[in-house]
């Protein structure tokens, strides 16, 4: 509509190199393998360059999409790097967890034919060429630790994407950072919670060196509001931004839920990916072996504790979820790749109670048939169940994925930070100010359990704020 | 950001160590019944360890262990000097300290230095504090001179008779709730089966029991449920709504099972271990 371009039939998008299900389904190796510079410029000439590109209006971070992408379809890497990164501070991250087709990719003009523009891939292409290059030559133009003694100071609490990129903005303007960190890694979900197999560890510690660089500083287990609190922060920078998460995970609150054997989503991700798991006893953090395992819920956390029990060893793993295939909440590449790795869905089943032996060992869940029936105030069918439908499917480790309420830490040391009616921290949607002047918040612990992108989002406009307050 | 250890004393050689820390930012925040998680080294779990003392003007904590398994045993072969990978805290909430009149504190085994802290903050609110504590042998006493430079009475037992009375410390506690009818509260800390057995025995007597729990933790910051326990039928978890509960509420046999949750690979952890030291690694 926008070009004569789009009359004429459009070249399918180029497919992304993955591992072979069979084969990656007993590793942690980063199941999508990435484009190679021909695949990436050939997906790049795909784009219709629009006039008045929509695909930029769908993402969190106002990435001048269509920009880098012409400078791709060039083989101008680093000027499509300098593209992406002057409003993305965590671009590999984001190439490769971001929810494109409901965002970036769902505004294409070319989905109308089907095949959108893979941006997303093609950012994780450039931002993967730029750090590799990186990596190989230590760059010389930014000076580490070029803050004056004098810059203003800015205190983050968490060290997950939101804080991640609010330091990202803030210490590019030349304020000094410190994040806060209450694990003994940084990197909040991208470390505890996404696997490898998605997001290699390495991708994140470049993009964390790349704050390093330029100057901010990572002080690990300091808990925000116990190790320190915000009041105190305040006194010592101009401005305080807590991204601290979502936290504490929603359990079924059925019988038999505390029996050895059920696991949050978090605990066992947290084991295998910040504790290293996979390596024990190598590593001395140990996951619990599932021969049979049952994982509930069916969002993105779902399908990565799925395939990770898989990757674990285990012999059959069972999605078991309230709705059907269609209303699961996980993005569909996700749900893809764990079917061909061979993770089962048990759908319409909700469970009734576990079932364990006379030592409090799991054996079972008693689950129940379900049917969809009105639609709910979500706009999706609500389930309901099939009277008398009742059957048992032998489990030894059953996994929940129901997502998270507000952690309770920092919000009980700070009073005065007012909270919404979900208990999270209510923050101006503009701004991410909260009630407390000069303190901003942003991600999960201001939306409840979201994406990456959004909690980005969320921290580059409070970082934004910061840096339009304290820049002289 | 590694913790220095700037002294350590053997309690039971082996065994059991008291470590002062240099840990200012812990020491600061940290109150009665708080604890630390600890990391050892770069391929370390990360467990938890009640903070058996603190001392804010020096900036330093005071930890005591047992040696259970590859992380204890780890953290025994380091010595004055050497350093801890990570030390994470104050966590959990602390506890709930008042003048009430009279609180027994009860201890066993390790649990003794922790409930030191709980004790001394009893007793500094003004609190008369009777402390009675418990193990195998004299040998395995721990904390006795701490407590006697401040409780106002301190009972001795031990299983085999070999200092103080003979016997367990619910018969020390028995007997005193039988004629002290003035007891605001009874603190417990130590073993499972010494914490169930205290608040079994002061149920009868109706007196307010507090335990502090020692679930699997991962994280002790509420993000992972590892260390849920039933405390009156609800699921809390130890690390946030915790770690101390009413005694009269756990489910002790559900925590014990918990406990042992990951007994195989903590044995198959532990065993390669000391292989690897067999062979002199």
């Amino acid at each position: 509509m926008e070009t004569k371009k789009s009359a004429k039939t459009v070249a399918p998008r180029v497919p992304m190199p993955c591992q072979p299900p069979h084969v990656r389904a007993h590793n942690f190796d980063e199941v999508a393998l990435g484009y190679t510079g021909e695949m990436a410029m050939q997906e790049a000439s795909r784009c219709l360059q629009c006039k008045k590109p929509r695909c930029v209006t769908g993402c969190p971070v106002e990435v001048p999409i269509r920009d880098f992408i012409a400078q791709v379809a060039q083989g101008n890497l680093a000027e499509a790097y300098k593209i992406i990164s002057s409003t993305n501070s965590l671009p590999a991250v984001c190439g490769r967890v971001c929810p494109q087709e409901n965002q970036c990719e769902g505004k294409c003009i070319l989905l109308a034919k089907g095949q959108p523009i893979a941006i997303g891939r093609l950012e994780r292409f450039v931002a993967d060429s730029h750090n590799s290059s990186k990596i190989n030559a230590p760059r010389a133009e930014m000076p580490a630790c070029d803050i004056s003694p004098q810059a203003r100071k800015v205190a983050c609490i968490g060290s997950g994407p939101s804080s991640l990129t609010c330091a990202g903005v803030c210490a590019a303007a030349g304020l000094k950072v410190d994040v806060y960190e209450a694990l003994h890694e940084a990197g909040g979900v991208l470390i505890y919670g996404i696997p490898a197999f998605r997001l290699p560890k390495n991708v994140v510690g470049v993009e964390i060196n790349g704050l390093r660089h330029l100057g901010v500083e990572f002080r690990l287990n300091h808990v925000g509001g116990r190790t320190v609190d915000v009041r105190e922060l305040l006194e010592n920078y101009d401005a305080v931004f807590i991204g601290v998460g979502a936290g504490l995970p929603v359990f079924l609150n059925v019988p038999g839920e505390n029996l050895v054997g059920v696991f949050s989503a978090n605990e066992y991700l947290t084991r295998v990916n910040l504790g290293r798991a996979y390596d024990f006893p190598e590593q001395d953090t140990p996951a619990f072996p599932g021969k049979n395992v049952t994982v509930f819920g069916a969002g993105n956390v779902a399908m990565d504790a799925a395939r990770t029990a898989l990757r674990m060893g285990a012999e059959s793993v069972h999605i078991v979820y309230r709705r059907t295939r269609d209303e699961m909440p996980a993005r569909k590449e996700e749900i893809e790749h764990a079917e061909e790795e061979g993770v089962k869905f048990a759908m319409l089943a909700a469970p009734v109670r576990f079932n364990g032996n006379d030592e409090m060992r799991l054996e079972s869940v008693t689950l129940q048939k379900m049917q969809l029936g009105e639609p709910d105030a979500s706009g999706r069918r609500r389930p309901v169940p099939v009277e008398g439908e009742v059957y048992e499917l032998p489990t030894d480790l059953a996994i929940v994925a129901l997502g998270t309420r507000a952690n309770p830490i920092l919000l009980d040391a700070t009073p005065d930070l007012t909270k919404n009616k979900w208990g999270y921290i209510e923050a101006d949607p503009d701004t991410g100010e909260t009630s407390i002047p000069n303190v901003f918040a942003g991600g999960d612990i201001v939306t409840g359990a979201a994406t990456v992108i959004l909690a980005m989002g969320a921290g580059r406009k409070a970082g934004q704020e910061i840096v339009r307050r304290l820049k002289p | 950001m590694a913790t220095k250890i700037l002294e350590k004393k053997i309690l039971i050689p082996g065994k059991t160590s008291k470590m002062t820390l240099d840990a200012p930012d812990i020491a600061a925040k940290a109150k009665p019944g708080h604890f630390v998680m600890l990391r050892m080294d770069e391929a370390g779990e990360r467990i938890p360890l009640t903070i058996a003392d603190a001392n804010p003007q020096k900036g330093q904590i005071t930890i005591v262990y047992l040696v259970l398994g590859k992380s204890t045993a780890l953290l025994e072969q380091l010595n004055e000097g050497d350093s801890i990978h990570d030390v994470c805290g104050p966590l959990g909430k602390p506890t709930n300290i008042e003048k009430k009149g009279t609180v027994i504190c009860v201890g066993g085994g390790t649990g003794i230095a922790a409930m030191h802290h709980i004790a001394k903050g009893h007793s500094r609110a003004g609190n008369h504090v009777v402390g009675i504590i418990g193990a195998r042998s004299r040998d395995l006493l721990l904390f006795e001179e701490e407590l006697k430079s401040f409780a106002d009475e301190l009972f001795i037992c031990t299983d085999d008779g070999s200092y103080g009375r003979k016997g367990l410390v619910t018969d020390l506690l028995c007997e005193r709730l039988e004629k002290d009818k003035s007891v605001a509260e009874v603190v417990a800390v130590g073993p499972v089966p010494m914490m169930a057995a205290v608040a079994k025995t002061t149920l009868p007597f109706n007196v307010a029991t507090t335990v502090s729990l020692n679930p699997i933790m991962v994280d002790g910051i509420g993000m992972c449920g590892a260390c849920r326990v039933s405390v009156g039928g609800k699921t809390k978890f130890a690390c946030v709504d915790g770690p101390e509960f009413d005694g009269h509420q756990v489910d002790f046999a559900e925590l014990r099972r918990r406990l042992g949750a990951f007994r195989e690979q903590e044995q198959l952890s532990f065993a390669k271990f000391q292989e690897g030291h067999a062979n002199g690694n």
